[in-house]
């Protein structure tokens, strides 16, 4: 059975004809091509396909496509705004917390996630937060550093916008 | 290796990784994320559900009827064998299976859904045959054979398969005296260790397209370690020529030695051939990629040493019963490498070692990060712990005594090149705080304890492994490198253009690094064995050097000058002499005019190549040889834990890594792979398991069921320390780093869990069951 639906996917708008068994991942990558959110078990373990939906991280190989309708989708490739990288990107590349690439979109929205609801995380809180994105290059910890770092820098960007107020 | 006698600017900084900024955005392209267009076939493979059966008939006839399915393929259409180094394997099993997971058919249809119909209709008949699952039992007279033709197989002189056996190569290394040995000795002691199955679990599991042109060429994109040896491992196994195959491998998402050499490859290429142009994409599933790709060798090691009572090493006797899986056509390097390694990096003067690679019914065991080492050094390292502990010595000076040091002599004969083992031992019990107490733990119910353990690594290679690079300059004086070698995440695109920018004298920023496609990129063997760094980065400074020398020479000739007064400095060429000067970008492809008018030079390009010329054969009766390896990279590792005693649970507090790279050409990423490898030793130490039935079929083909370390099992804090004693041949010394920071990471946990807890666990993996039932039998003891 094929289903009508409307995502809103990075800001832009999408009527879709999609069928009852097709996943979000499927229908983000195979429909709208747009690639940079991996596909790693398909079974909702890995983290790799986290997406940011209604402004929760999920993973969207176990969302139904039917299900989202409606939905506001970030993917990886929304975090950055007019090619500037967000914070958390930039700190995962200047913290070296990058290797093969294929987990990093989803630690990446993963960690775009934790720091909206929680601007000041503490070590521990950033592990639990992560605890859905498995990495098998980094061992995490340059993950962790880089995402202790995208905070600070965010507190500092906000004091001094409050400073200049 | 010349190395340009001037002040480094670029090699020993740390720039950050040159696709940073592709990856962090989702732009970088894997081969999954290829588009095809509607075009496109779903391959899908048909494994065997059994672990040893001959195949009685394979009725494809129901699937080939199915609307949709366009392509049917089984091993009848691809008898010919392949492989690396014993040419053992079929692309498709053709007369019997050997393991739960073996290819028997594959699919090609327009939809993923059509293909998998497609899969349950295929009929396959068996005749189930006993299984051989235990390596050591594998090698017994009356044990079934897995592979009758083994004498009839082809494969390179350093194998030694022994015909009518279950052994696919035999290393035997024989030194000094034993009997001497054993009487000089004051403990000897003998024990058997135990490590299992464990799978690579790159993020990207393995996934290749191929299709055929109008002319009959073939390109397989493919998520590869090795585009060049698939290239001549498929066309050997379809019996067409290297220049009817091209290789594309775009990003690849972890590798760890699974993508080495040829997995599905072939049968993608198959499928391909039968899909009238049609391309076709065949991806291992999650459950596929645990056992239908390569897997680590689970190992059986008897392990045999004397020491004296101040703590020297009189002899070691070690015997290694190598789980090869159905196939070892890769796999028998691997038992190889640990024979000639086969002492660790210690200095033995009395030494038998046999390393047996033994057929087993189980999944297709090859290269994993280590290549044996791990597994080695797994028996070793602790086998040394607990001699030092039964003589009351000080482990760390027993390493000490007797690591392998410049000059000496190593277990295969080969004099040891300098070394800084000594230093790293010294280094990583210095930064864990060796012999002082640490914190006191955090709980009363918890205890800790500290570990420690060393390693050597060879590259596991052929002896004349090549390596090549192009350098050219575009008309704005940036440059193009081109390599064979593959970027899994090691970082070999920044590395490489590091030494192109540093061996040039241009900026780093203005160096891109090219991807691979087997027609435009220069030939390279695979990226395995550490060996990128060391191999490739002696042609791309080969090649920049020449590159160098072009731009010189034109600007020597246009000025009148002599090229020994001109440098190029951050992209100009400049003259010490008269202080001329011209950026790069102005002469780079259309050369510089004489004073006469004339014009010199023209578009600068250059090769280099590398290729080792001075390792040794072998005696295949006693493994000694002037040389039998370029190298060895060495390190240590020494870790703190807290073990809760009532669950058996370990956290690994504190990982300290030392290694000795010769040369850093990239300090932080040193450090990450160092930090990366050892939390991926520590995951293989404490958790990973391939678990079977009585039967072979693997039980946890999922991350629910095998755990890889998370962000919360990570270490709370490594330590990661570079040593540098320069490598002769290495570029401006450097020596691989990518597989050695696993090597001593379970050795190392499993004795500072001995000394906090108590208890040896002489097999992997430490699981907090396991740790706990040893805890619950020291405890009614």
């Amino acid at each position: 059975m094929n289903h009508e639906i409307t995502l809103t996917v990075n800001g832009e708008v999408y009527r879709l004809t999609v069928a009852s068994h097709w996943t979000l991942l499927r229908v983000i990558r195979e429909r709208l091509a747009l690639t940079g959110t991996k596909n790693g078990c398909e079974a909702g373990e890995c983290g790799a396909c986290t997406v940011l939906m209604n402004h929760q991280p999920v993973n969207s190989c176990m969302v139904l496509a039917p299900e989202a309708d409606g939905a506001e989708i970030i993917t990886v490739e929304g975090l950055a705004e007019d090619r500037r990288l967000d914070p958390i990107q930039e700190a995962f590349i200047e913290t070296g917390a990058i290797q093969c690439g294929f987990c990093t979109p989803g630690a990446l929205v993963t960690a775009r996630a934790l720091l909206d609801r929680n601007p000041n995380p503490t070590q521990a809180e950033i592990r639990e937060a992560l605890v859905g994105n498995l990495c098998r290059c980094t061992g995490y910890l340059r993950m962790v550093k880089a995402i202790q770092a995208a905070a600070l820098r965010a507190g500092e960007a906000n004091r001094f916008e409050k400073a200049a107020r | 290796m010349t190395t340009p006698p001037k002040k480094l600017s670029i090699v020993g900084t740390s720039p950050r990784r040159i696709e940073g900024r592709e990856k962090a955005t989702g732009a970088a392209t894997y081969v999954d994320d290829l588009q095809f267009g509607p075009n496109l076939l779903c391959g899908k493979i048909k494994h065997s559900p059994l672990a040893h059966a001959r195949i009685v008939q394979i009725d494809t006839g129901k699937a080939r009827e199915l609307p949709g399915v366009r392509v049917v393929i089984t091993g009848r259409d691809f008898p010919g064998y392949t492989g690396l180094y014993l040419k053992d394997r079929r692309l498709f099993a053709l007369d019997r299976v050997r393991y739960v997971g073996d290819a028997v058919a594959a699919v090609a249809a327009d939809t993923e859904e059509i293909a998998e119909r497609a899969l349950d209709l295929i009929d396959v008949a068996y005749e189930e045959l006993p299984a051989v699952f235990d390596p050591e039992l594998g090698t017994h007279a009356d044990a079934p054979l897995i592979h009758p033709d083994l004498g009839t197989y082809e494969c390179v002189p350093f194998i030694w398969p022994q015909a009518g056996t279950n052994i696919s190569n035999w290393f035997k290394l024989r030194k000094g005296d034993m009997g001497q040995g054993w009487a000089e000795a004051d403990l000897i002691l003998e024990h058997t260790y135990r490590l299992p199955q464990v799978q690579h679990v790159p993020m990207e599991t393995h996934v290749c397209a191929a299709q055929q042109d109008v002319r009959g060429k073939i390109t397989l994109w493919s998520s590869s370690q090795s585009p060049f040896a698939q290239r001549n491992l498929v066309a050997m196994a379809l019996g067409i020529s290297h220049s009817q195959i091209r290789v594309i491998t775009p990003h690849v998402g972890g590798g760890f030695g699974s993508k080495a050499g040829l997995s599905i490859e072939g049968a993608c290429v198959g499928l391909a051939l039968a899909a009238r142009g049609r391309p076709v994409k065949l991806r291992l599933s999650r459950e596929e990629e645990f056992y239908c790709a390569f897997t680590r060798q689970a190992l059986v090691a008897r392990v045999k040493m004397g020491m004296t009572r101040e703590g020297r090493l009189t002899a070691m006797h070690n015997t290694f019963y190598w789980d090869g899986g159905a196939y070892t056509e890769y796999g028998v390097n691997i038992t190889r490498a640990a024979g000639y390694s086969g002492t660790g990096p210690y200095y033995v003067p009395n030494v038998h070692v046999d390393s047996y690679c033994v057929y087993c019914n189980h999944p297709v065991t090859g290269p994993m990060r280590g290549f044996g080492m791990a597994e080695m050094h797994w028996a070793i390292e602790q086998h040394i712990n607990r001699m030092a502990e039964q003589l009351g010595l000080d482990p760390v000076e027993v390493r000490l005594k007797n690591c392998l040091k410049d000059g000496d002599e190593t277990c295969s004969g080969m004099k040891m090149h300098p070394t800084g083992l000594s230093q790293c031992i010294e280094k990583a019990a210095a930064a864990i705080g060796w012999g002082q107490p640490g914190a006191p733990p955090s709980a009363p119910h918890k205890v800790r304890g500290k570990g420690v353990a060393a390693m050597w690594k060879a590259p596991a290679m052929p002896p004349n492994p090549g390596s090549s690079a192009h350098v050219h300059l575009n008309e704005d004086g940036t440059v193009a490198v081109s390599i064979g070698a593959v970027d899994l995440g090691q970082g070999a695109l920044t590395v490489m253009a590091q030494l192109a920018a540093e061996g040039l004298g241009v900026r780093f920023e203005d160096v891109h690094v090219n991807l691979v496609d087997t027609d435009y990129s220069p030939y390279e063997w695979q990226t395995v064995a550490s060996r990128i760094t060391w191999s490739v980065g002696n042609a791309v400074l080969k090649a920049a050097q020449g590159a160098r020398e072009q731009i010189l020479r034109t600007a020597a000739e246009a000025w009148g000058e002599d090229p020994g007064d001109l440098d190029i400095i951050d992209g100009n060429v400049v003259s010490y002499k008269t202080e001329e000067s011209i950026p790069v970008a102005k002469m780079a492809v259309y050369g510089m005019q004489r004073p006469d008018g004339t014009w010199v030079g023209g578009p600068i390009a250059a090769e280099g190549h590398f290729m080792p010329d001075y390792v040794t054969p072998l005696d295949d009766e006693t493994g000694q040889g002037e040389r039998a390896v370029v190298h060895f990279t060495t390190g240590a590792q020494a870790v703190e834990v807290e073990v809760d005693t009532e669950t058996g649970q370990v956290q690994v507090l504190k990982l300290v890594s030392a290694y000795d790279v010769g040369r850093a050409i990239n300090p932080d990423m040193v450090r990450t792979q160092i930090e990366g490898g050892a939390v991926q030793g520590m995951s293989t130490a404490l958790l990973e398991n391939i678990l079977f039935d009585e039967r072979g079929v693997p039980q946890n083909a999922s991350f629910t069921d095998y755990r890889i370390a998370t962000a919360v099992d990570a270490p709370c804090e490594t330590e990661n320390i570079i040593v540098e004693v320069p490598q002769d041949d290495g570029p401006f010394g450097a020596r691989g780093i990518g597989e050695h920071p696993l090597v001593p990471t379970a050795p190392a946990i499993a004795h500072a869990v001995r000394n906090a807890a108590g208890v040896w666990l002489d097999s992997l993996p430490l699981t907090s069951e396991r740790i706990w039932a040893a805890l619950q039998a020291q405890g009614q003891a």
